[in-house]
């Protein structure tokens, strides 16, 4: 697990922690579009110090954040190079048949590399900073409005939390079939792509009867609680917006709007 | 009046050719523990979804606290019933502990406000509130139990169903939940009904009725099914520990009491006789 940092939600008591998700969420959201919207030194320069400073809010070493980018390091490499091979325009550099590295090439591949460590860097922060459930609570909240047009908001909000609540138990369940049938005979990660794709069969297949069996016991659970349905209930726990919200908000509303700004100026 | 009346109930299931409850007719009277016991199969769990209409019976009715169970009253007697089922995972709705007790009470449109201090009273009552805001996967299957148990006593039920709730847990789990629930239902005056086959779960009860193969053969206090020992083993249940100690030492010639005894006045009876001869 220790390998795989993409996504996980590392606890912590820091401003950026007690945010509450749906400011975070926004921000999160904003700061991407905004990426889209730099084209300068100036620019970048300003959203790499907003994301820094927001890095450095969140009490978590710059060295984690970095780590989190090195499952998407080969991804990263390959974009890159084909910006740089297969750019077009300006002054050329170099040129081998159709390969050639051309001024524009070179500065549409720094800028494409620097849009996707940020976008990356910001959603890492996201996620390291806010529990799942907080997520779902966010996404809830701002989904909200979509009531009039009766989308199914309660509904959904249950789905996504009952989700989140089972994928431990899921996680155990399907470690210990894997063990279980290993303890059969079966045989997991050799052999050829069929083979392979065959030992998969064995896990599966008890894992969705089981995911079955589960619902339904959940369901009869639920309504021996008296669960009806997903509108006409009361809500335990309740998002609080508080003064570091509002003043994370300025900060990130006054610097996105001096990077669109900026673009148009310099 | 009882609590609980109900009169010749059947239900078969579509795909079975036997009944799987046939004929029943009971009464629990208020602040009565009564327990059904049964071996597996012989339809003690559809009783308890029958009652709180899970599923529709066939024939027959159920009254809980003066209503008749049908279409319109079956939410309204869901209020005055809490449940507690086998497997602690599968019922554990909220995402942390104190999401789950408050789970009950959101579906009663209880306001958050009176939700906060109910929540934290019935974790409380089960020893439980250290651990508000564990994740259920981060909790032992006695703990997820006692949680139930909680989101049961937040919305403040008169009957308490426990379906087999203590078969999945270690005897020390199943040794704790059973005193709280004994607790529980002193100082709330609640009316239990376990269905259960740990006969440890039934000697709690104040009256014990056995059901085979979809009917009741037999209903009577636990000292008296008890002292039934070899025809309990023949219905497929178990026994007693201090009723197979009888059975041991009746084989071997030893002139035991025809009546039950528990753990304590069997070693009672064994130090007096010992002492005698």
């Amino acid at each position: 697990m220790d390998k795989f940092l993409f996504g996980r939600y590392i606890p912590g008591h820091s401003w950026v922690h007690r945010l509450d998700p749906r400011a975070k969420l926004v921000l999160c959201f904003m700061y991407v579009l905004v990426v889209f919207f730099a084209n300068n030194l100036w620019t970048y320069l300003l959203l790499t110090v907003l994301l820094l400073a927001s890095v450095a809010a969140t009490a978590i070493s710059l060295r984690i954040f970095l780590r989190g980018l090195r499952p998407l390091l080969w991804l990263l490499i390959f974009t890159v190079l084909i910006q740089v091979f297969f750019g077009a325009g300006g002054h050329v550099y170099w040129s081998w048949g159709i390969l050639s590295v051309t001024h524009d090439g070179l500065i549409s591949a720094g800028l494409i590399l620097m849009r996707f460590v940020l976008i990356i860097m910001i959603s890492t922060l996201l996620t390291f900073s806010t529990a799942p459930l907080d997520i779902a609570d966010g996404i809830e909240s701002l989904l909200s409005p979509l009531r009039k047009v009766h989308f199914p908001v309660a509904t959904l909000a249950l789905m996504l939390s009952l989700a989140l609540r089972f994928v431990p138990t899921l996680m155990d369940e399907a470690e210990k079939i894997m063990n279980a049938q290993r303890a059969r005979g079966v045989d997991f990660g050799t052999g050829g792509l069929k083979q392979q794709i065959k030992t998969i069969v064995p896990i599966l297949i008890p894992l969705f009867v089981n995911a079955f069996n589960r619902a339904v016991d959940i369901s009869t659970a639920m309504e021996a609680r008296g669960y009806q349905d997903g509108e006409n209930r009361t809500k335990y726990r309740q998002l609080k917006w508080q003064r570091a919200d509002t003043i994370s908000f300025l900060v990130y509303v006054v610097s996105l709007a001096s990077v669109i700004g900026l673009r148009f100026v310099a | 009046m009882a609590l609980i009346k109900v009169s010749h109930l059947s239900y078969q299931y579509a795909n079975s050719e036997t009944k799987a409850v046939d004929d029943v007719s009971f009464e629990i009277e208020g602040g009565e523990w009564v327990a059904i016991v049964g071996h597996n199969g012989s339809g003690k769990s559809t009783i308890a979804k029958l009652l709180i209409g899970l599923m529709a019976a066939d024939e027959g009715s159920v009254e809980v606290d003066g209503q008749t169970l049908s279409e319109a009253t079956v939410w309204q007697i869901r209020e005055t019933i809490g449940m507690v089922f086998q497997n602690p995972d599968n019922q554990f709705v909220g995402a942390t502990v104190a999401d789950d007790v408050a789970f009950g009470m959101e579906n009663r449109q209880v306001d958050r406000d009176t939700m906060v201090p109910r929540v934290e009273s019935a974790l409380k009552q089960v020893g439980m509130w250290d651990f508000k805001d564990r994740e259920p996967a981060k909790l032992s299957g006695g703990q997820k139990q006692r949680v139930a148990l909680a989101g049961i006593i937040a919305v403040a039920p008169k009957i308490l169903i426990l379906d087999e709730a203590t078969s999945m847990l270690d005897p020390q789990g199943r040794r704790d939940i059973l005193r709280t629930i004994k607790e529980l239902k002193d100082r709330l005056n609640l009316t239990v009904l376990s269905i259960t086959h740990d006969i440890d779960e039934a000697a709690n009860a104040d009256r014990i009725m056995v059901i085979d193969d979809g009917h009741f053969v037999e209903e009577a206090d636990p000292e008296t099914i008890f002292s039934h020992g070899q025809r309990l083993i023949e219905m497929g249940l178990d026994v007693p520990f201090s009723e197979k100690l009888k059975l041991a030492l009746a084989d071997r010639g030893v002139a035991v009491p025809n009546n039950y005894l528990d753990e304590g006045s069997l070693v009672d009876w064994l130090w007096t006789s010992h002492s005698n001869t």
